[in-house]
């Protein structure tokens, strides 16, 4: 074969189609919002004096009008267009952003029908479609906001009149309803992290000074998260939404509504089920913690939750899971833990095992945690029956050096808290195995008896039918 | 003989039921596919009143497995006893119908929709409907996501007073408060109404299209878009455009882009449910429309539909039509910015020829061709290449071959494999059409190269297209040309262009006759049996029993006989195995 050896085609650049390679040629896009059609007259604003520039008494009706100028849209996928009224617009809404921060009594009931108008004619927008099918979070780059310039800005203005001293809630609950929350919440999805940053800012100031639209928000992320999970597996703005309710839930009153509690096991739990958990996994697991700590009853349903959901064959998933899992245990109470054990150490038990050393020496990390030792020491009679087949066996078999190295210090461990238990078990090992396997001969023996019977009925019905 | 009811202390329910309880999963699983052979062994009764019960108490479990429950059920009437007993099955259906994930739902609803089926109408009446209801009026979305889709199918067998109280069933969840139902009832919308009286239609049916048409969620009334087309069909012409066109109209111009690619995506199915008429004045506008849509996707889809929407064109008008609102759109295609809007188009474009006739395709659609032939994109010239044949019928494709040559040579070179596999498969059709001169002069050397490409596939391919070639040129056109150069490759230093002469000769050998086969390949086969490399001598072993059926006896026992017999006795145990099967098929033993 040598002379194939020699001279066979170089392997690198045989497949062309692969994703990289598709990807790299692509260039990196700015894409502006779907509204945009080409405009065809360039647009003209008139130029307005500054605000600081006229007396007092003329300062509200100027506000305004900038503010109606404002609702002016620019098409950002043209660079050249109209520079000079797109500087316009951006210094206007510079001083705007000035002028509600240190201005005072500008806020006229008048006033708020404007700013709303203004940010909702600015930030609502079709967003535009995704490369989603290829799209990885992880790894490609985001597709920006060509609008950003005044889109920043924008945003700026709102949050600045949202924590204003003079802004008054029982006024702008008019203007600021459930249909505007609803638009702004549909904008989480922009694959923009830097307007999702400003989108997360606004919806924790609405929630937190809109008493009436509380429920609503909540209610309206249940259904984004429900519709991620079970329909579209494709929503930009999972963690932002998460650390809004982590800081939501910390406020909730006890003992929990069945509503919170419905919203824990229904939505956040399926959470975990998702491909793309590592984008959001840290906030959904401060949740989650934020649930147990209000409320320690929840502990067992929230482990059953986990293995219910418990990733059988992405390993990267399955070392988050074990991240949270200990997350929890560092703040479970014995009582609690004593009711999940045995199903949590049966998982447990098969992580060790996995072959995934990642896996393995996430799961195996557990007994460098004094509080986690502690209670597998208290509770150690259930525990090491569960675990001890899975680690005797791995201690011999893992291909992974150090895995065998953590799993001969866990034996250890477990000697010294009940040896005679140890060693029984130690004992056991080999009648225990042999057990097991006659047990699954048994079952296949059932299963021929079973077939053979099936067969039997088969040739039964098809003399039956004969017609006469 | 066990009894007909099953063998009580052969299979006792518990042991059975332990293995559904079986703590690994993959035995469960295993278990519960084989559910209909536990079912036998119980027999009906005791499968009604023991095993169902236990199945719907204990529906927690994996997914999977629930999933594979779910199918199960969906073919278990006869286990319980027939028709007769079918609406036992109900309740573990009912429990998987409620539950969270969709796939383990959508398989429960089929099931139900099957079974539905199975029931008399007094049964539907008694035990299906109000599951329908529960379902309908269920406290999660998930069950009334569920009944969605279980309305049509009970719908036209139960009394009218029935009848209206699933219709208003249906109407309180189009308007439901999660959009994750609303979604699941405008997409049976169209489904339901096929089965309503046609009073019901404009009466309950319309309103509904309307409202979940202007929902204020997209995903929303993208689906309503599907149901509109349905209801479209079921409606008398002259009701079309009271009823229903102001709604299409408004979604054809959504602000969302996702409602408009969908209208794209519909538009010949909404043409055909039309007519002509609604066709003419309102379409074809929406159409241009779509074509200049702002957004790649939009155009994209609609550039698919051009071929199509111009074929279902009135005939009297088409030609107007075409020339004059619809090609001035294409024209713009063609050079659009994005790239998956010109393939689409070029998947299509080749076929307004035969609609537009000789004289309007030279003078409008041929400049279109040329340039989408010269396009960056691989993939808008391997489209247009591919549709060749619609053109060649029209014009004939010398018109084209300047433009061609160029086209094909870049793309018999691409990087990428897959644009090259394309093209190759595309070369005898091509050969046809431009004749043996142009094939020579021009393309011979391409077909030559694509045998020593570097991927195993390119190779393959390209000589099956040689044995193509010589179905259409000849034996004796493969004997002046192909032949000389891929036995020429037998004394190659690479073993994978030696192995190339070999199956080469594989696929060429029976086109090209006993003669050429006999004469020219056989020696140079013959002479590889004493190569080197193991591959190629078991390849020698595989040829020769290939082209064995086209020598004549005498060839067979001098020559190839006694190169078999040697090989036989190869080191390699490959070489062996296929020396001995090819001499006891060519019966030389």
């Amino acid at each position: 074969m040598s002379s194939a050896a020699t001279t066979a085609p170089s392997v690198d650049k045989v497949d062309g189609f692969s994703r990289k390679s598709v990807r790299k040629t692509r260039q990196r896009r700015a894409q502006s919002s779907s509204q945009f059609r080409s405009q065809d007259k360039p647009i003209e604003l008139v130029q307005l004096p500054l605000l600081k520039d006229v007396s007092a008494q003329e300062q509200p009706e100027l506000f305004l009008k900038k503010l109606q100028q404002c609702c002016t849209l620019f098409d950002f996928l043209d660079t050249l267009s109209d520079l000079k009224m797109k500087e316009y617009k951006r210094s206007t809404l510079n001083e705007l952003v000035d002028y509600v921060t240190l201005s005072r009594g500008y806020l006229t009931e008048q006033t708020y029908p404007e700013v709303v108008k203004m940010v909702s004619y600015n930030i609502f927008r079709t967003l535009p479609p995704s490369d989603s099918n290829e799209f990885d979070p992880e790894e490609d780059e985001p597709t920006l906001e060509a609008s950003w310039p005044h889109l920043q800005l924008i945003y700026e203005f709102f949050i600045r009149f949202l924590e204003s001293q003079e802004f008054q809630p029982s006024v702008a609950k008019k203007y600021i309803d459930q249909k505007f929350v609803l638009q702004l919440l549909e904008l989480f999805d922009s694959e923009d992290p830097r307007e999702r940053d400003c989108l997360k800012t606004v919806l924790h100031r609405i929630y937190g000074k809109f008493l009436g639209l509380r429920a609503f928000i909540r209610k309206q992320i249940n259904n984004i998260f429900l519709c991620f999970v079970y329909e579209t597996e494709h929503f930009s703005g999972v963690a932002e939404l998460l650390e809004i309710l982590g800081s939501i839930i910390n406020g909730f009153a006890l003992p929990l509504k069945a509503e919170h509690k419905q919203f824990l096991v229904k939505v956040l739990l399926p959470l975990h089920s998702v491909k793309s958990l590592s984008l959001f996994h840290a906030q959904l697991a401060y949740c989650i913690v934020q649930f147990l700590e209000k409320d320690p009853t929840l502990t067992e349903p929230v482990i059953r939750g986990l293995l219910k959901f418990w990733p059988k064959t992405c390993s990267q998933k399955e070392v988050m899971f074990l991240g949270e899992l200990e997350e929890i245990l560092d703040v479970i109470e014995p009582t609690q833990f004593v009711k999940i054990q045995e199903l949590l150490f049966k998982q447990i038990a098969r992580c060790v095992s996995s072959p995934h050393f990642q896996v393995a020496e996430r799961a195996l990390y557990y007994w460098n945690n004094e509080y986690i030792m502690s209670l597998i020491e208290e509770n150690s009679s259930v525990i090491l029956p569960i675990m001890f087949a899975s680690l005797y066996r791995i201690s011999k078999e893992h291909w992974n050096p150090a895995i065998s190295a953590l799993i001969y210090n866990v034996l250890k461990a477990f000697m010294e808290m009940n040896s005679a238990l140890f060693d029984e078990l130690a004992a056991n090992y080999k009648s225990d195995r042999q057990r097991e396997r006659k047990k699954d001969k048994e079952r296949e023996d059932l299963w021929r008896k079973l077939e053979d019977l099936e067969l039997r009925r088969g040739i039964q019905n098809s003399d039956g039918v004969i017609p006469t | 003989m066990a009894g007909a009811e099953g063998d009580d202390s052969l299979y006792p329910i518990a042991v059975l039921i332990d293995e559904l309880r079986n703590e690994d999963v993959q035995l469960r699983l295993n278990s519960i596919k084989k559910l209909s052979t536990i079912a036998l062994a119980l027999g009906v009764e005791r499968t009604r009143t023991e095993l169902l019960p236990f199945l719907t108490d204990t529906i927690y479990d994996e997914d999977e497995v629930l999933l594979a429950l779910a199918e199960q059920l969906g073919s278990f009437t006869v286990l319980v006893g027939g028709p007769e007993f079918v609406h036992n099955l109900l309740p573990p259906l009912e429990s998987l119908a409620t539950v969270e994930e969709t796939v383990v739902r959508d398989k429960a609803v089929e099931s139900l929709r099957k079974i539905s089926q199975e029931h008399s109408p007094v049964d539907l009446e008694v035990h299906f409907v109000p599951l329908v209801k529960r379902l309908a009026s269920g406290d999660w979305f998930t069950s009334r996501t569920s009944a969605c889709g279980l309305f049509s199918v009970c719908y036209p067998r139960v009394s009218s007073s029935v009848k209206a109280d699933i219709r208003q069933h249906f109407r309180t969840l189009c308007s439901d408060d999660t959009p994750m139902v609303r979604r699941a009832a405008a997409s049976k919308l169209g489904e339901f109404a096929k089965v309503l009286e046609l009073d019901y239609v404009k009466s309950d049916i319309i309103p509904l299209f309307t409202a979940l048409a202007s929902d204020e969620q997209d995903s929303v009334r993208l689906l309503a878009v599907e149901a509109g087309v349905s209801i479209a069909t079921l409606l008398p012409q002259e009701d079309l455009e009271a009823l229903v066109m102001a709604t299409l109209r408004q979604a054809a111009e959504d602000k969302s882009w996702r409602v408009r690619y969908m209208v794209a995506d519909k538009f010949s199915e909404l043409q055909k449910a039309v007519g002509p008429e609604i066709t003419k004045t309102d379409l074809v506008p929406a159409f241009q429309n779509l074509l200049k849509d702002c957004e790649a996707e939009v155009r994209a889809a609609a550039a698919n539909k051009v071929k199509v929407f111009c074929e279902n064109l009135p005939e009297d008008s088409r030609e107007t039509i075409i020339m004059t609102h619809i090609l001035p759109c294409v024209k713009e295609l063609v050079s659009d910015t994005n790239q998956h809007v010109k393939s689409a188009l070029a998947s299509v474009i080749m076929s307004l020829s035969t609609i537009l006739g000789k004289d309007n395709t030279v003078e409008h659609l041929l400049p279109l061709f040329l340039v989408q032939l010269k396009d960056e994109c691989p993939e808008v010239r391997l489209n247009i290449i591919s549709n060749l044949d619609c053109v060649n019928e029209v014009i004939g494709i010398r018109q084209l071959s300047q433009s061609l040559l160029p086209a094909i040579v870049e793309l018999a070179e691409d990087a990428k494999w897959r644009v090259r596999l394309a093209i190759i498969e595309y070369m005898p059709l091509l050969a046809g059409q431009l004749g043996v001169e142009f094939f020579d002069e021009k393309l011979n050397s391409l077909c030559m190269a694509w045998l020593i490409d570097h991927v195993f596939a390119i190779r393959e391919a390209a000589t099956c297209n040689l044995m193509k070639l010589v179905e259409k040129f000849g034996a004796v056109w493969a004997q002046n040309t192909i032949v000389p150069k891929v036995l020429g490759m037998a004394n190659d230093s690479n073993y994978l262009h030696r192995m190339t002469t070999l199956f080469c000769i594989n696929a060429l050998s029976e086109v090209c006759g006993q003669e050429i086969t006999t004469k020219h390949m056989l020696p140079v086969v013959l002479k590889m049996s004493t190569d080197q490399v193991a591959n190629v001598r078991f390849n020698v072993a595989r040829s020769l029993q290939k082209i064995g059926p086209v020598l004549d006896s005498s060839a067979l026992q001098a020559e190839v006989k006694p190169v078999l017999e040697k090989l036989a006795t190869d080191q390699d145990m490959d070489v062996k195995y296929f020396a001995l099967e090819a001499i006891s098929v060519l019966a030389l033993a």
